[in-house]
């Protein structure tokens, strides 16, 4: 035994440097797990100092064990950061290789849409139905007397000509396609307990030719209020309501002296359409008026009792001003670019 | 309704200057909607010439032009244009003579249509101005020649202005009149809804004439059938004039006034009645008194009587027709149109004039029966004041002997059938209660006396008599309108009444919202077709041959082969397909959610309706019911090229039977349905590949429709790709088997275990029996299966499909080994053998 201990710290500083000296050239992960043996394994030189403590003489035990220690643990957190940072550095390599142009995303699924006169029903009815309405649907194809008689319209009187009526073979069947929602007001009426508050949207027919503001097959919604002590005023305050809703909160209405047979007093309405193209301005809306005692009478209901109001107006001429479509056409033509501007909201 | 302004004006205090839109302004406010202002578009240098001389000048394109020399103003004098007294002018026409007095358009003129007058070089010279025809002037139809001022009856001095003279310079305010406001088909009526307007005076011109009531006329009123209990005839005024000269000039004042009125001059005496009915609202007739045989009956028609119209037509007439006979016969269907035996001409000498009242109910099913909407038919059906009948007589009269130089007859008659009018009682908060504004008590007699009605308060009301011609008001809230109509309906104020609490949308309503916005969210889009069909169309998809007798179809459809209501939502989403893709959009994922229209055996049509003056009786309203076709509601979807498109690492995905199956799958889940399909064919589709769906319900199940490709021929006949998927659901049966709530079971937390299967079995097995084998066969250790693979080919027996399905299994209440979900697995694959020969493939 020597009394020379021979795990010096000079010994013990170049087997660190030699260590180190692998870590750090390792360029990876691959090379720094290839040095690993050799810097700080079974083949590494404070491997072999390791292997000589057995053989020092006791009383350089104590110094040899400490620096040897202390090697080891420099060693690890060498090896240790050294391995993170190559790692975080392929890491990092990695996901630079995957980047995308992000702009050129597929679309993986079209994006669909609803037909604009569709949501403007639903958005209407959303409203009313806010308000404590209903909603009342009725058929299209028509027995006469819920599109006619009921209404007030007498056989012979030319107002049941004012309205063009396609009419169901045999003639004499007395059934037409509706040209106005008003009979699903006579059926709500017939159907429903008092007081009433309905809206009744839905798809009517004239005999108009399809231009650029006509169509033989359009939208209507119509509202009725049947109740005790109801009034114009009640029908002003509802559609001005309405009108709010619709075109913001700057919107008005304008009532004009009118002719329905199913109302008396009757009014057409214009709107003041805040947003208008062009510039604010009067639109024609609809038409209203106190529902006709004897359109009350034909459902039953006692007008000395009840009186009620109703109002009506085109959904397409709606969607005209407020939404600026500017041609029938193109409600009608069933052409997906129309649908898509407007997607699944007005 | 068409009003000169000069007209108007006679009856109210028209502003100096009023123009169209000032008084179409006005009249709004009253009810009477504004159309638009009609001019004769003429403005001047327009002068009186007188043709000096001319020379004719034969022209190589055949024509003979007259080369004129014409004096445009005194000797010596500027004419209106500033230019020379006598001018050079080419005419075309040859119609008058030197020394004739005719209107010259001078230079600076301009004619109807943006037809400008100037100094224009030729014929070889340079015409400066042009000698006007009455058509050019937009007076007449009149083009054979131009005016001649001397038959007008018209001598004025050389350089009048012809504007004035002619009265070119009318202006007209067009109104529409709704069907209640019969009288405002009058200027006599205008004039009074303009002065309720404008507060300016109303001077009513039945107060111009004094009215006679003529007697001795051999007149017989003879109604035997009467239509509604309505008596055919209300008044029948009848006056004779003799020795009229038939041939002389209509004065242009009144040319001017009925053209723009929208009324063609014709000759004075027709001129001269229609001028008094426009003027006061009652159509009249003139018979050439001399080819009347004996005296006058009116009556309903005999059974196959005839009569030839003025237009020349011979009419079968109807035993509903009320007609004016003579002794030969019928000589005029009553307010509707004249006979050709007795009309008027140039020669006539005598005339008698029909001022009568005629039932609106009967002259209006007249008109509508001989499809004749003549000017007196509109004015009958909506109602004539039967109080002016004698008062127009007598206007007529007036003109005829003031223009035609006639003599009033005292032969005449006046028959009077009319009932007067009832009081109709309005208490004196009524319009209040019914508007909303505060009327006094003044406010509601004035304005009510203010349109004609006679008004007597008493205790706690009205007694109101409506005037003669306000047939329209019957009911105490008619007069509530006039009195808001007068006093303006921008008094009324708003209140905003509250609904009691609602139940919100229906349950369908809301399923049906639900499904549009899912397939939305599925990339459809929505589109709206007319519902309107052809017979080829419906018959595409109809299951058999008879099915086109329950149709609905039109009696008057737009386009006569399109005159079926669609029996499928299909032909139409097909038609908008085509549209879409001749417009360059290939890939279509369209759909629409509508009614179509299926009358069956049930539908019992109703031969007469209840009456409407009362509430249907319970069997009543059955019937009116029954009356009805059915008219479900439908969801109809089209696929067509890509349903997705290609893209930066993505491959095109062609639409398929696929397509129309997962839409099918979106609009059930939507409702919270789960849909079942099974192989089924169907006319217009695929016969290998069409699904029916239905929707496995707690008692059996119920078809909600079908889903697939359409039939190539049928994709083919419409220029479609060959590949065309299609997709129809019954969404009344959907929405019914949809579940009420949905209810949820316990979601298990323990790992999955999770195993592939793939099973050998013949190729005409449908995969979803094997999977519902597969289901029955593992037991409830089976959490979720999903069909993988469908193989067929190499390794695979001929006739044999190999399917794989991708099995989850987990335990409720432990870890689950595998040798637990092979077990479960096991068992599956025993039943699917039993069931099928299924084989596991190795």
């Amino acid at each position: 035994m020597s009394n020379v201990n021979p795990i010096s710290s000079e010994a013990v500083d170049a087997a660190v440097a030699h260590a180190l000296d692998l870590i750090g050239k390792a360029a990876d992960l691959a090379e720094l797990k290839a040095s690993r043996g050799a810097a700080v394994g079974d083949q590494s030189p404070i491997a072999a100092l390791s292997a000589q403590m057995g053989k020092i003489a006791p009383e350089f035990k104590a110094e040899a064990g400490k620096l040897v220690g202390q090697a080891r643990a420099t060693l690890s957190a060498a090896y240790a950061t050294r391995e993170e940072e190559l790692h975080t550095a392929e890491e990092s390599a990695k996901l630079a290789a995957e980047s995308v142009d992000v702009t050129a995303a597929p679309q993986l699924r079209p994006l669909g849409a609803r037909h604009p006169l569709s949501l403007l029903q639903d958005t209407i009815a959303d409203i009313f139905v806010g308000m404590g309405w209903e909603i009342a649907e009725g058929p299209e194809v028509e027995n006469e007397w819920f599109n006619f008689d009921a209404l007030n319209f007498d056989a012979d009187h030319p107002a049941r000509a004012m309205q063009d009526t396609f009419f169901v073979e045999p003639v004499e069947s007395h059934l037409v396609l509706r040209t106005h929602t008003s009979p699903v007001q006579v059926r709500s009426m017939l159907e429903r307990d008092l007081p009433l508050y309905v809206l009744c949207p839905g798809r009517v027919f004239r005999t108009d030719e399809l231009d650029a503001t006509h169509t033989p097959v359009f939208h209507q919604v119509e509202g009725l209020a049947v109740d005790k002590g109801l009034n114009m005023a009640d029908l002003r305050g509802t559609l001005e309501h309405f009108a709010r809703e619709m075109f913001g909160p700057e919107a008005q209405i304008r009532l004009r002296p009118s002719f329905f047979p199913f109302t008396e007093p009757s009014a057409e309405l214009d709107v003041w359409h805040p947003g208008a193209k062009g510039g604010a301005r009067w639109v024609e809306w609809g038409g209203c008026g106190m529902v006709n005692p004897n359109v009350l009478k034909a459902a039953g209901i006692d007008p000395e009792v009840y009186t009620g109001f109703a109002f009506g107006m085109g959904i397409e001429r709606t969607l005209m001003f407020r939404n600026d479509v500017r041609d029938m056409h193109d409600m009608v033509e069933a052409d997906v670019r129309f649908s898509q501007q407007f997607g699944v909201t007005l | 309704m068409r009003i000169p302004l000069s007209w108007l004006g006679e009856y109210t205090d028209l502003p100096a200057g009023a123009t169209p839109d000032d008084v179409m302004a006005a009249l709004v406010k009253v009810g009477l909607e504004e159309e638009g202002s009609h001019s004769f578009g003429v403005t001047g240098p327009l002068v009186v010439g007188e043709v000096l001389e001319f020379v004719e000048e034969p022209q190589s394109n055949g024509k003979t032009i007259r080369w004129c020399q014409v004096r445009v103003a005194g000797q010596g004098q500027k004419a209106a244009d500033g230019g020379d007294d006598v001018r050079g002018i080419v005419c075309g026409a040859s119609n008058f003579v030197v020394g004739d007095k005719v209107v010259v358009c001078l230079p600076g003129a301009e004619l109807p249509g943006n037809f400008k007058i100037a100094a224009r070089s030729t014929y070889g010279h340079i015409s400066d101005g042009m000698l006007a025809s009455g058509r050019e002037l937009g007076l007449s139809d009149d083009h054979d020649g131009i005016i001649r001022l001397a038959l007008l009856g018209l001598d004025p001095k050389v350089g009048t202005d012809a504007l004035e003279l002619l009265h070119l310079d009318e202006v007209a305010a067009e109104v529409n009149v709704t069907p209640d406001r019969g009288y405002c088909l009058s200027i006599r009526g205008i004039a009074r809804e303009y002065s309720h307007a404008t507060g300016a005076v109303f001077n009513d011109p039945i107060g111009n004439v004094e009215p006679q009531s003529n007697e001795g006329f051999d007149l017989k009123i003879d109604d035997k059938f009467p239509i509604r209990d309505r008596n055919g005839v209300n008044r029948f005024v009848l006056r004779t004039v003799r020795n009229i000269d038939a041939s002389r000039p209509t004065p242009p004042w009144m040319v001017a006034r009925l053209k723009m009125a929208g009324m063609r001059s014709i000759s004075l005496v027709v001129d001269i009645t229609n001028y008094v009915m426009l003027e006061v609202g009652q159509p009249l007739h003139a018979y050439d008194l001399d080819k009347l045989e004996g005296g006058m009956v009116v009556r309903r028609a005999l059974p196959k009587e005839t009569l030839k119209t003025l237009d020349g037509q011979t009419r079968n007439l109807s035993s509903e027709d009320l007609v004016i006979a003579d002794a030969s016969g019928a000589i005029g269907i009553a307010g509707v149109m004249g006979g050709a035996s007795t009309e008027v001409s140039l020669e006539t000498k005598n005339v008698l004039i029909e001022s009568a009242n005629f039932d609106p109910i009967s002259v209006a099913r007249s008109a509508r029966r001989h499809k004749l909407p003549s000017e007196a038919a509109k004015r009958f059906e909506r109602g004539v004041d039967h109080s002016v009948a004698k008062f127009a007589a007598a206007r007529v009269v007036q003109l005829l002997e003031v223009h035609a130089r006639g003599e009033s007859d005292p032969v005449g008659a006046d028959y009077r059938g009319y009932e007067p009018n009832q009081p109709i009682w309005l208490p004196e908060g009524f319009a209040t209660e019914l508007v909303g504004v505060e009327y006094t008590k003044d406010e509601i007699s004035d304005t009510l006396r203010a349109i004609g009605c006679v008004v007597s308060h008493v205790n706690g009301g009205f007694e109101v008599i409506a005037p003669t011609w306000r047939p329209d008001i019957t009911h105490k809230t008619d007069l509530v309108e006039e009195i808001a109509r007068i006093t303006g309906y921008d008094r009324i104020p708003a209140r905003l009444p509250v609904a009691p609490p609602g139940r919100g949308l229906t349950r369908a309503q809301k399923q049906k919202r639900a499904v549009v916005n899912a397939l939305a969210a599925a990339g459809g889009i929505e589109v709206l077709n007319y519902p309107f069909l052809s017979a080829a169309q419906n018959s595409w998809f109809a299951a058999n041959a008879g099915a086109e007798l329950s149709r609905v179809k039109l009696a008057n459809a737009m386009q006569e082969d399109f005159n079926e209501m669609r029996t499928t939502m299909l032909p139409g989403l097909i038609d908008a397909a085509k549209r879409n893709i001749s417009r360059g959009l290939t890939d279509l994922n369209i759909f629409e959610a509508g009614s179509v229209f299926l009358p069956t055996a049930d539908v019992q049509p109703l031969k007469s309706l209840p009456t409407a003056d009362r509430r249907p009786i319970a069997a009543e309203l059955a019937k009116l019911e029954a009356s009805i076709p059915a008219q479900p509601p439908r969801l109809g979807a089209i696929f067509v090229g890509d349903q997705i498109a290609v893209g930066v690492g993505q491959q095109a995905q062609p639409a398929t039977y696929a397509s129309a199956i997962q839409a099918a799958r979106v609009a059930a889940h939507a409702v919270g349905a789960q849909l079942s399909v099974r192989q089924t064919s169907a006319a217009g589709f695929h016969p290998g590949r069409a699904a029916q769906l239905y929707i496995a319900t707690p008692t059996g199940e119920t078809i909600v429709g079908i889903a697939g490709e359409l039939h190539p021929e049928l994709t083919a006949a419409n220029d479609l790709p060959r590949r065309v998927a299609a997709l129809e659901l019954h969404l009344d049966a959907l929405f019914a088997a949809a579940p009420a709530v949905v209810s949820a079971g316990p979601v298990y937390v323990y790992p999955a275990a999770t195993q592939d299967l793939s099973l050998v079995v013949d190729a005409t097995v449908p995969a979803a029996e094997v999977q519902a084998t597969i289901v029955e066969g593992a037991g409830e250790l089976l959490e979720a299966i999903a069909l993988t693979d469908d193989y067929r080919g190499a390794n695979v027996e001929a006739g044999k499909k190999s399917l794989t399905f991708a099995l989850r299994f987990r335990a409720s209440d432990r870890t689950l080994t595998q040798a637990e979900a092979s077990e479960s697995r096991d068992a599956a694959v025993t039943l699917a053998n039993q069931r099928f020969g299924a084989e596991i493939r190795s």
